[in-house]
């Protein structure tokens, strides 16, 4: 029997927070950049700049919805929301603490990698449909590494799942009470860091919006609103990838003395400053480097990950195969 | 191999690098709360000053306008009777502009009338703001040169002193009764 009162809070809270902090995110990253860079950074509007996405907002809310007159109109319009949408969907099955979750989905993990790639396709249609070089070259770039990077972002989760024996990211969690699973799966955590990172468009996998090589990438053409949420459907994508990373590796709520929900936001945050240090620090790939290092050593990595993972497990178990070693 | 460990080590040495930063200060300076201190002789604003009689020192000789590589300085010299028919400019024009800040005019001036001083403050909406008539120009001090009158130490007989009564000035020597 689903409660619906306590699903209806739980979606509010989950969906206030998550854009509330997709807009800090942006003024945080400018600032931990500027930090890193000697600087300030936005310190103007309100105490340490904090409202600095808010003016933003205002302005990229006022400025003139421009569609170009060569694009698909439809579905150039539509894209913009995709994006958003479908991180959003994802945060669904993201337990923040015990019972604190809108969906417990027994699939949670497909769920989650199913939204990610519906994500791509904002990507794919949105510089398609913009019909511009450069919108389209970034799409390009951007199908190419969406296609490479989801099929070990999979793999590299179903050594987890094995450990775990569910899909449901609630009971992953539950699994790693007395060890995070980053100590068994390391290589599992890897791949996936950087396959998220590859989702989420971050450096050093920025390649579909390059801005030194392709303006803006696939959404060179959009602007207003629509690029604001092409913008805020980036930073809802980190906010995953590091809710995404803490569960399935690093213990989700579990922690001691402070409440389950405060560990799990710290422990996102962390990951959050990390993801914003590898932009501080590290240089884009070349496109080629990134497809080669995707398919040469990330999946082989993933694999063998996964398959000795499934022998410890069957060896755990007692599986018959096993049974003539002892 | 070898070189993927080491592009490896270098990645998270770089992180490391980098999360180093996060210690110092940084380098920006809030302008408009924090001023930078500019020297004295900082070149910036261009002003006309008055000898410490409170009279103006500008003598409208066009030497400022001459030496002005780029052409910003207009006047135009006048006399006044009531003051001994001594000169001073009747307007003196300084388009901003196009002013370079170079001090050439400040060189060329014969009795420090026209000095830059560090104010950079000049922005304006309209370009035609930027051309500063007399009366923005000329201020009530002394400058820099704050016990300085041309007209005191020129070497020549004015209206208020003989020859040789002037600053830092000895008496004319009688070329006739100079004798061994």
């Amino acid at each position: 029997m689903i409660d619906w009162g306590h699903t209806a809070v739980t979606i509010a809270v989950i969906l206030g927070s998550c854009l509330t902090l997709a807009g800090m995110l942006i003024w945080l990253e400018r600032r931990l950049l500027g930090v890193w860079q000697e600087r300030y950074g936005p310190n103007r509007l309100g105490p340490g700049g904090c409202l600095q996405s808010l003016a933003d907002m205002i302005k990229i809310f006022t400025k003139e919805d421009w569609i170009p007159p060569f694009a698909d109109k439809a579905v150039f319009v539509i894209t913009p929301a995709i994006v958003v949408i479908t991180a959003l969907m994802s945060f669904a099955v993201v337990p923040i603490a015990p019972q604190f979750v809108v969906a417990d989905l027994n699939v949670g993990v497909l769920f989650f990698l199913a939204m990610s790639s519906l994500a791509a396709y904002s990507v794919i249609i949105g510089g398609w449909a913009s019909n511009n070089k450069f919108a389209f070259l970034g799409s390009l770039r951007a199908i190419a590494q969406l296609l490479s990077y989801e099929v070990f972002m999979g793999l590299s989760l179903m050594g987890t799942v094995l450990l775990a024996g569910s899909f449901n990211l609630s009971d992953i969690v539950e699994a790693q009470r007395h060890q995070w699973f980053v100590i068994p799966q390391f290589f599992g955590f890897l791949c996936f860091f950087m396959a998220g990172l590859a989702e989420a468009h971050r450096t050093p996998f920025d390649m579909p919006e390059a801005e030194a090589e392709l303006v803006a990438g696939y959404h060179s053409e959009y602007s207003g609103m629509k690029f604001g949420m092409f913008f805020v459907g980036e930073y809802l994508s980190i906010l995953l990838l590091s809710a995404m990373t803490v569960i399935l590796f690093f213990g989700g709520w579990h922690g001691p003395w402070l409440p389950p929900a405060v560990w799990f936001v710290l422990k996102m945050f962390g990951f959050i400053v990390l993801i914003i240090l590898i932009r501080a620090t590290w240089p884009r790939f070349r496109f080629d480097q990134l497809l080669t290092f995707g398919w040469k050593v990330v999946m082989p990595l993933a694999l063998i990950n996964l398959l000795l993972t499934g022998g410890i497990v069957l060896w755990k178990a007692g599986a018959p195969e096993f049974t003539m070693l002892r | 191999m070898t070189n993927t460990w080491i592009y490896a080590r270098n990645l998270v040495i770089g992180l490391w690098v980098v999360f180093k930063r996060t210690f110092s200060t940084p380098v920006t300076v809030q302008y408009p709360e924090e001023r930078p201190y500019l020297p004295p002789r900082w070149r910036g604003r261009i002003v006309l000053t008055r000898d410490p009689d409170g009279e103006e020192r500008c003598v409208a000789c066009y030497l400022c306008s001459a030496a002005c590589p780029v052409d910003c300085i207009a006047l135009q010299a006048a006399d006044r009777p009531e003051a001994h028919d001594r000169r001073y400019p009747e307007f003196f024009r300084i388009n901003f502009s196009r002013c370079i800040y170079c001090g050439m005019c400040e060189e060329a001036c014969p009795t420090n009338a026209i000095q830059l001083i560090p104010d950079f403050e000049q922005s304006e909406y309209a370009r035609r703001n930027l051309v500063y008539e007399k009366e923005d120009l000329l201020i009530s001090g002394t400058g820099k040169y704050h016990d300085y009158n041309f007209y005191r130490v020129a070497g020549v007989k004015t209206c208020d002193k003989d020859k040789g009564q002037g600053a830092n000035e000895f008496p004319p020597v009688d070329v006739k009764s100079l004798m061994p």
